[in-house]
């Protein structure tokens, strides 16, 4: 257990560091020069002098791996520089907006688990059945269809048409139906088909088998027996949906005008605001990473034959 | 080059060989090959110029001359629809083509070399995948600037990485194998094992994750539209035109309704012969 914690938090400081290379390395990179999209956003006369001020103020006049090093050494602080636009530290400005995301992001996971989890047990009972092909043409459909426009569409219907539901802003109940359902319907459709495949591989092993031979009832298999079992696929779900969740949480996020990470890196981009898409492209990454050994370490607690060294069951 | 015109003719025999279809992906090939027809033929179908304003013609519903109606500057929806699958389909092609012939040399290289170049390939690829696919086509099209191109490369630089994962994957499986082995002592060059014996491995792997992905780029392309980091106005791509007709939403939502149809026509087709493909080749782990 110990020592894949600390394999796994080499891993983090491995990827962490080719994340600060690539990030900084596009930076440097793109088009364009951020001093003078600084000095043209104040609207005053730009002068060489100040240009030359600035550039040496932002330390833009070192050598690239001095820029690196302090960048870097800042980054341990959880320093991550100043946005251009606001000129307020990069990493607050993040906190300010990461529980917005994050509220979203829970919601979206409520979404999809109490949609995809009864759809999957459900499709896995009765395999070729017609909840299954429900589930499946579902699964197609969620696949299919984009989310910003599965958006559109369910504001359409439910706050122009029906006018029951806000179609933007957030803070009450009511503004997080739609954004949420938005999101967790997508990712509902294909998950559910992940913990469809992980119950049925489940249903067929041995012990499963022996206990219907038993003639133990088929509600206590699947509650007692097999739940356990089938934890380890919602989890790796659970996992895997991280990435599908935050880029999807951009989209959402503009659609529905909510102010969270994803809009703040989209408003960065129209600003050439570097250091906040930098500083965005990190906190995500790094979030990523830890769900995922987390997700790993689960699997420690909940399958005891990896615990022991044996094949896991995943 | 032969063993590229080998491996052409091995991917149509691949396709070609396999029997009772099931009708799901018959129906998405029918769709499929309706529209790239559309697409072919597109400027000889449509009744107006998708480009030009008619400002006293402006959100207005269908009629005979303008089959879904009108946007908010007076131009044909149905005509913008039919010249931008063109824009999203041509731009579909290019980046699945960039990306398989970035990712399977790749892979196959450091799949078989191993060694130094498979370790600095696989640390890159752990540090990109740790970022969520659309987040870091996002990054890149952030720090190149918002335009058409820039978003075909960051596409590019995302996806070349699953595609060098799975034929490394295979590769590292395969090379151990006897005819592998039997084909270096028969003395064959490196080159000739990986063009000649490996490469065909990965065809029918590489065909479904290539299919399925389609629908993704298609997705993460238009997404990336409406968020203004792609396709620019007045370019008629799909969801460049759902995010200039945002702000006629409220009073005119005929504008938004087509062209996302459009785009969900087009990926459920390409979900559906991905499927297909999938449980006809047995590739059950993509």
């Amino acid at each position: 257990m110990l020592s894949l914690v600390r394999k796994r938090l080499l891993q983090l400081v491995i990827v962490v560091f080719i994340l600060s290379i690539f990030t900084f390395g596009l930076m440097k990179l793109a088009p364009g020069d951020p001093v003078m999209s600084i000095l043209n956003a104040d609207e005053m006369m730009v002068t060489e002098a100040n240009q030359a001020n600035l550039r040496s103020d932002l330390g833009f006049d070192q050598p690239v791996y001095v820029q690196y090093g302090k960048w870097m050494h800042g980054l341990l602080k959880l320093d991550l520089g100043t946005s251009y636009m606001s000129g307020k530290p990069v990493w607050n400005e993040m906190m300010e907006r990461l529980p917005i995301t994050l509220q979203l992001t829970t919601g979206v996971l409520l979404v999809m688990f109490s949609i995809s989890l009864p759809l999957g047990i459900i499709s896995a009972r009765y395999p070729r059945k017609w909840p299954d092909q429900i589930s499946r043409i579902l699964a197609l459909i969620g696949a299919s269809i984009p989310s910003f426009w599965l958006g559109l569409m369910l504001i359409y219907l439910f706050a122009l048409k029906l006018q029951i539901l806000p179609s933007n802003g957030m803070g009450s109940f009511a503004q997080m139906i739609l954004p949420t359902f938005t999101l967790g319907f997508s990712l509902a459709a294909v998950y559910s088909r992940l913990i469809r495949a992980g119950l049925i591989e489940c249903f067929s092993k041995d012990y499963i088998q022996a206990g219907r031979a038993r003639g133990v009832k088929e509600w206590r298999i699947l509650w007692v027996h097999a739940f356990r079992a089938a934890l380890l696929p919602v989890i790796t779900v659970f996992g895997l949906s991280m990435g599908s969740l935050l880029g999807g949480a951009v989209v959402i996020e503009i659609l529905f005008s909510w102010p969270g990470l994803g809009s703040m890196a989209v408003d960065a981009i129209f600003n050439r605001d570097y250091p906040v898409i930098q500083g965005y492209v990190l906190l995500t990454g790094v979030f990523v990473v830890v769900v995922n050994l987390l997700v790993d370490l689960s699997y420690y607690l909940i399958d005891p034959r990896i615990k022991q060294g044996k094949e896991g069951s995943n | 080059m032969r063993f590229v015109y080998a491996f052409f003719i091995k991917t149509y025999l691949t396709v070609m060989k396999m029997k009772n279809w099931p009708p799901t992906a018959l129906l998405g090939l029918i769709l499929l090959i309706t529209i790239v027809l559309i697409t072919a033929i597109g400027p000889l179908l449509i009744p107006n110029d998708p480009y030009m304003a008619n400002m006293a013609e402006r959100l207005s519903s269908p009629s005979l001359t303008y089959p879904f109606g009108t946007d908010h500057m007076g131009r044909c929806i149905f005509s913008r629809i039919v010249i931008g699958s063109q824009a999203t389909l041509g731009i579909t092609v290019l980046v699945i083509t960039t990306v398989i012939l970035i990712g399977i040399p790749i892979g196959l290289v450091s799949g078989y070399i191993g060694g130094r170049v498979d370790s600095i390939v696989m640390r890159l690829a752990d540090g990109l995948i740790a970022l969520p696919e659309f987040i870091l086509a996002i990054a890149i099209a952030g720090f190149l600037g918002p335009s058409l191109t820039n978003l075909m490369i960051s596409v590019v630089l995302v996806k070349w990485i699953s595609y060098t994962r799975v034929v490394r994957g295979i590769v590292l499986s395969e090379r151990e194998k006897e005819y592998v082995l039997a084909a270096r002592v028969g003395g064959c060059t490196t080159w000739r094992i990986i063009t000649r014996h490996l490469l065909p491995q990965i065809i029918s792997p590489v065909l479904v994750l290539a299919t399925l992905d389609v629908g993704k780029i298609i997705l993460i392309i238009s997404s990336l539209s409406y968020l203004g980091l792609g396709a620019q106005p007045p370019a008629p791509e799909w969801g460049a035109m759902l995010s200039d007709g945002r702000p006629y939403f409220q009073t005119f939502p005929e504008l938004m309704i087509y062209p996302g149809m459009a785009i969900f026509i087009v990926v459920l087709s390409c979900n559906l012969i991905g499927e297909g493909l999938r449980d006809k080749l047995g590739e059950k782990s993509i």
